[in-house]
């Protein structure tokens, strides 16, 4: 699967300086850690991050814990195979989603007091939907943690030569040090930390990539090359709408239907609005205003990460279209393995020194995504699980040694899932498979529960539940790619990403057709007064606290945010 | 704590390293060969020095400033 190729592609060593900027870094790392133990006297400190933090704070880290190995080798390789259009999980498959978060959403997660999304589910449904989700979620941020940390214990073992079962243990005990001393603060000012040096270390990749390609030019008219030959029209690679007229026109195999609806409204919503992996962040931040704020500051890098993690994946297949260049992605299978996009330019444009910088962005990278998944997971073991079904009406002082105990079982059991990773080849597929499953449907959810006060419990419930049956079915039903199918070849879709885009679409429709006719059957078991703050009809509106400036507030941010993804989907249409 | 303290430490003391290797370096081309001939380490050395102490400055001109006021 990963790391295959890099041995192959050319030698390279590390020298002392690459190890100091390593070890320097797990210093700080761990320093953050050890600095905020004597703040976590709560579970409120422990799980929630006391609910102080400046929103800059929040907002980078909002980013940040979705920057794990999914994101940068996904990403990576999709730049490759699919050129600039990648960039629409940046603009439409984002901005939208966290703009509607922040003005719509954020004012009942925050307002509400609910301390985790599942808990909001139980505000304002009831039991059996938070356990749905308390469930489903807590086995996802497993797996994604597992995922994040198999990839970091094969670079280790490929770039460092480690042995992957002590590389495995090795960035567990680093990751559950400073998550386990202090908590959820300790993960959110780790990722800030972790957001800047992924910064610094892949951007001398980039501008080194576009100098070798001749320039953005250069890129384009290489990349126009590679569109000509796979059979499709110049320009496909370096634009982002003009070639969604059909499904056949680009190698993402997506019309703008697909695009539009299931990554722009159903999978983009889905993720960034009911994720409690990110709307976490947002809610440990100091105010209102402040968690309102998270995602939009969050917005802005969001929009130019595309820089960072797509174009070295554009420059890589322009480079493999010129022999003379001596890039090549060969896997042990004599396949292209996309998946090795960026630690193979890492090797192939860093000297010694910068390399050891380059690695410790991609460890940090890594690492985020695991910490970002175990602090989630701790908070809805805590929460939802343990203080919810296992052992009610406990002193406080009892959660916070669960919140503790559940961040060295959250590690420990993402062992277990990275070992299940390295024995798949398929495992990351999976994952965003079960992301489509299990988010899409919910958005319907949350879109019924927050504006219209009359959706009740058990309509809820079972919407959810036919969704994410809706999903399974469409799979089984549908192939792409060798993928799915599993009980009828109905639909052939053209690829993997065209699949689960539809997949998302059915699933999300059958949730909230079923929810509908369902609340007209059901009775409403919840108060007018039970439901304050929950549904937007009931809930006063929502004012920015006195004394807060222009730039600051909210919609004007909103704005802003809006008008950059519009002008940079422009840009690049 | 103030994140931004460490955070300008780390850039600091990583863009010291950098930066002094690519001193180190200046003429070895071999070792940037890979890298155009370009002295990446150098260059990348001091742009994290100085948002280092970017970082390190803003909160204690914040905090200057506050003293001031007060």
């Amino acid at each position: 699967m990963f790391f295959e190729a890099v041995t192959m592609v050319e030698n390279f060593t590390l020298s002392v300086v690459d190890y100091a900027i390593m070890a320097i870094y797990f210093v700080f790392v761990l320093g953050i850690g050890w600095a905020l133990k004597k703040y976590m006297k709560s579970s409120s400190q422990f799980l929630e991050g006391g609910k102080n933090i400046p929103s800059w704070i929040t907002g980078l880290a909002f980013i940040s814990a979705n920057l794990g190995a999914l994101e940068v080798f996904g990403m990576g390789a999709s730049g490759a195979k699919y050129g600039l259009m990648t960039a629409h999980f940046y603009l439409i498959g984002a901005i939208p989603a966290m703009i509607f978060l922040a003005l719509f959403m954020m004012p009942f997660y925050y307002g509400s007091k609910a301390r985790s999304v599942p808990e909001y589910l139980k505000l304002r449904f009831d039991e059996k939907t938070r356990g749905f989700n308390a469930f489903s979620f807590a086995i996802m941020t497993i797996f994604a943690s597992g995922i994040s940390m198999f990839a970091l214990a094969r670079l280790m073992e490929v770039m460092l030569h480690w042995n992957f079962h002590y590389s495995i243990i090795a960035s567990a005990i680093i990751v559950l040090v400073y998550t386990y001393l202090g908590g959820l603060k300790s993960a959110i000012y780790n990722e800030v930390l972790q957001f800047f040096l992924i910064v610094i270390g892949f951007l001398p990749l980039v501008i080194i990539g576009l100098q070798d390609v001749g320039g953005w030019d250069g890129l384009t008219m290489k990349l126009n090359e590679v569109a000509v030959q796979k059979g499709y029209a110049a320009g496909t690679w370096t634009s982002t709408w003009k070639y969604l007229g059909s499904a056949s026109a680009n190698p993402m195999g997506v019309d703008w239907i697909a695009m539009f609806m299931g990554l722009g409204f159903v999978l983009a919503f889905g993720y960034w609005c009911t994720n409690f992996l990110v709307v976490q962040r947002a809610m440990a931040a100091n105010s209102m205003s402040g968690a309102r704020r998270t995602p939009l500051i969050g917005a802005l890098p969001k929009m130019f990460l595309p820089i960072l993690v797509i174009v070295p994946g554009m420059i890589a297949m322009a480079l493999m279209s010129s022999p003379d260049k001596g890039l090549m992605l060969i896997g042990n299978n004599g396949q292209t393995d996309y998946n090795m996009i960026i630690p193979t330019m890492l090797v192939h444009y860093y000297p010694t020194g910068l390399l050891g910088l380059g690695i410790t962005a991609l460890m940090a990278s890594f690492m985020s995504g695991m910490a970002g998944n175990v602090t989630a997971f701790n908070t809805v073991f805590t929460y939802d699980i343990y203080q919810s079904y296992i052992n009610p009406g406990k002193p406080d002082s009892h959660y916070l040694k669960v919140g503790q105990f559940a961040t060295i079982f959250g590690v420990a059991v993402s062992i277990g899932a990275a070992y299940i990773a390295a024995n798949f080849n398929n495992i990351m597929d999976f994952l965003q498979l079960i992301f489509a499953f299990v988010n899409a449907p919910l958005f319907a959810t949350f879109m019924l529960g927050m504006f219209w006060k009359r959706t009740t419990g058990n309509a809820a419930f079972w919407g959810l539940l036919s969704g994410t049956t809706a999903a399974a079915l469409h799979y089984s039903l549908t192939i792409a790619e060798g993928k799915g199918g599993w009980i009828a070849h109905l639909v052939e879709y053209p690829s993997g990403m065209a699949q689960g885009f539809w997949t998302a679409m059915y699933a999300w429709t059958v949730c909230f057709v079923i929810t509908i006719i369902l609340t007209f059957l059901t009775k409403q078991l919840k108060t007018i007064d039970e439901l304050r703050g929950l549904v937007y009809s009931l809930t006063p509106k929502t004012h920015d606290e006195p004394g807060i400036v222009w730039y600051e507030k909210p919609l004007v941010l909103a704005v802003i945010m809006g008008t950059i993804s519009i002008v940079l989907t422009i840009i690049f249409w | 704590m103030d994140i931004r303290i460490p955070i300008g430490l780390l850039f600091v003391v990583l863009g010291l390293i950098l930066a002094a290797f690519g001193v180190a370096t200046l003429q070895d081309a071999e070792l940037y060969a890979r890298s155009l001939g370009r002295n990446v380490n150098l260059w990348t050395g001091l742009l994290m020095l100085i948002f280092g102490a970017f970082m390190l400055l803003v909160p204690y001109l914040a905090r200057k400033k506050k003293a001031a006021k007060d």
